[in-house]
Formats: structure tokens, sequence, C-alpha cells
């Protein structure tokens, strides 16, 4: 009998390679993690958040974030999950039978996408060549997050710090994506000594 | 590029926005008992003004929560948006309540 081991594969391993950083603004990929998506009613939360180790923000388009985990709200009754270094199906069944006995949904989305950080200060910049969104401090602040759009892709997209954001990007879509952002960052890569387009 | 103000997230460009078209119009509760004709109209008869209409949108690339907007056809203008479920914020165009008594949709 064949034994079968399957090995898991970024999607970005292949486009990422040879990324020139740079001062201005460069792309980083960020390790692998187990995702959950837990969607329930209002009774169901605190338990939710109990089960995970991090309290489910209910701010809209906030993350929370503990040792390691962060709860993203995604929808007024959906959050995402994320747990780097935790072996996803461990997580599942933990999770699932603390929740047994509410109604609610927890979904394994581990292997649906990708990650990547983007950081510098021409960050907003370059995220903005397909983000329509506005980035600036103000209506975007460190700690937000949400879903939205890069080019053709949807993205959920977070702050991490002043001028770090993380891309979470279905597979099939992060080299598109990732591409995206380096062709945009490249005229930062040519001229070091660019100046800020402000 | 419209910005539109999702009841949940706030002010975010047009672009995350798919429509759902109009709005307010309810399942008939014992739909066995109408004719043909009332069947048809609840499925596919629309009211289609120039001015104000309530409509339904769905925030797909951001919280993906439908919620209801008044706009106007005319203009473009966005007037409100609302949660599905909330009192419309203003009456809506007399032609449309007209509309909707007519077909037995709950306003
Ligand atoms: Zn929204």
């Amino acid at each position: 009998m064949v034994e079968a081991t399957i090995v898991r594969v970024n999607s970005l391993a292949a486009v990422s390679r040879d990324s020139a950083s740079s001062p201005q603004v460069s792309l980083a990929v960020l390790p692998d993690a187990a995702k959950l998506v837990f969607r329930g009613r209002p009774s169901s939360i605190g338990a939710a958040g109990e089960a995970f180790g991090v309290e489910l923000p209910q701010t809209a388009n906030r993350f929370r974030e503990a040792a390691g985990r962060k709860a993203y709200w995604l929808g007024p009754d959906e959050w995402l999950l994320e747990a780097i270094g935790v072996d996803s199906s461990e997580l599942f069944s933990t999770m699932s039978e603390k929740l047994a006995s509410h109604s609610c949904s927890l979904v394994d989305v581990s292997h649906r996408s990708d990650s990547m950080a983007i950081r510098g200060p021409m960050s907003e910049y370059v995220l903005n060549h397909g983000c329509p969104l506005d980035l600036s401090e103000r209506a975007f602040p460190v700690g937000m997050c949400t879903r939205t759009i890069l080019g053709k892709s949807p993205i959920v997209l977070s702050r991490t710090e002043q001028e770090v954001f993380h891309l979470d990007v279905w597979r099939s879509f992060s080299p598109y994506v990732w591409s995206f952002l380096d062709e945009a960052r490249q005229e930062f890569l040519h001229d070091q000594s660019a100046r800020s387009p402000t | 590029m419209l910005l539109i103000k999702c009841p949940f997230c706030g002010p975010r460009p047009e672009l995350e926005f798919s429509y759902g078209g109009q709005a307010h119009i309810a399942r008939p509760k014992d739909p066995a008992s109408l004719d043909d004709e009332s069947w048809a109209e609840y499925l596919y008869i629309r009211s289609n003004p120039k001015g104000l209409h309530a409509e339904r949108w769905r925030h797909i690339h951001g919280c993906a929560r439908f919620f209801n907007v008044q706009r106007n056809t005319a203009s473009d203008a966005i007037v409100a948006t609302y949660k599905i479920g909330e009192e419309p914020p203003k009456p809506v165009d007399p032609g449309l309540e007209e509309w909707s008594s007519r077909s037995g949709a709950a306003l």
C-alpha cells in the first residue's frame, strides 16, 4: 500500500523568492496559521472567545490579539480566528467541543488562504494602487481590519502597526496580489532616493 | 467613486457593494391562495420610479450583510441607508407605496 503524505506548500513560495527589500516599502510572506471562521448569535460569542483564548471584538472592523492568536471582526456575527503555529484540526476539535451546546458554526478555513505583510512608509500609497479604501491613520487606524478589494481580488486587510499591514488572500489569488503590489512599488526599488509623492 | 454608508461599517467605496433589487417586498403569507396574476406580480413586477427608490444592497466585499438604501434614481444620490428590519427613515416615494399596497407587500 502506498503511504501518501500531504505537504502544504505556501502559495506565495515561488512568487516571493528573491523579493527585494526597500526601506520605503517591502513585502513579506507570513507564517502558516490555523484559521477558523466562527459565526454565531450573540449568546455564543462569549463562549467562542473563551474557547479560542481571545475575546471576540464586538466593535465593527477591529481585531484583538493575545499570545499569537488573533480574532478579526468580519461581520456582525462573523469572526476570523487565526493562530500561528497551531495545528488547525486540534484547535478545531477543542473549540467545537467547548461550543457543543451553542447554536453556531465553526469552519476550518486554514487551507483557503495565505498571508503576507506590507511594511514601510509607502505601504498606504502602494496598497491604494488597487484598494479604494481611505488608508490614512484617521480612517484606518492600527487595530482595524476589514474585508475589501485589491485589484480584482477580495482580501482581508488589517493594520498591525502604523506602517505595517497584513493581507489574508485566497490561495488562487495570492500570487496575483503579491505581483500587483510588487509592481506598484517598483518606483521605490530603482531609485532609493525617490521622494515620497505626497 | 460613490461612497455608500454601510449601516455596520460606515462610508465605503461603491466597488465593495452589490445591488440586490427593490426593497420591502414581502413574500405573500399564503402563496397557494394567490391567483396567477398576483403571484406573477409578486415575482416579477417591480417599480421603476424616476426619483426616490428603496432598494437592497449588500456589502459583499466588507461585512457581507444586506441592508436597505433609499436612492434617487435620477441623480444617483443616496438619501439614506438602514438595517434590514428597520423602518425607512423617511416616508418612501408615494408611487412606491401605492404599488406596494396593491401587490400586498408590507412596507
Ligand atoms: Zn459593511
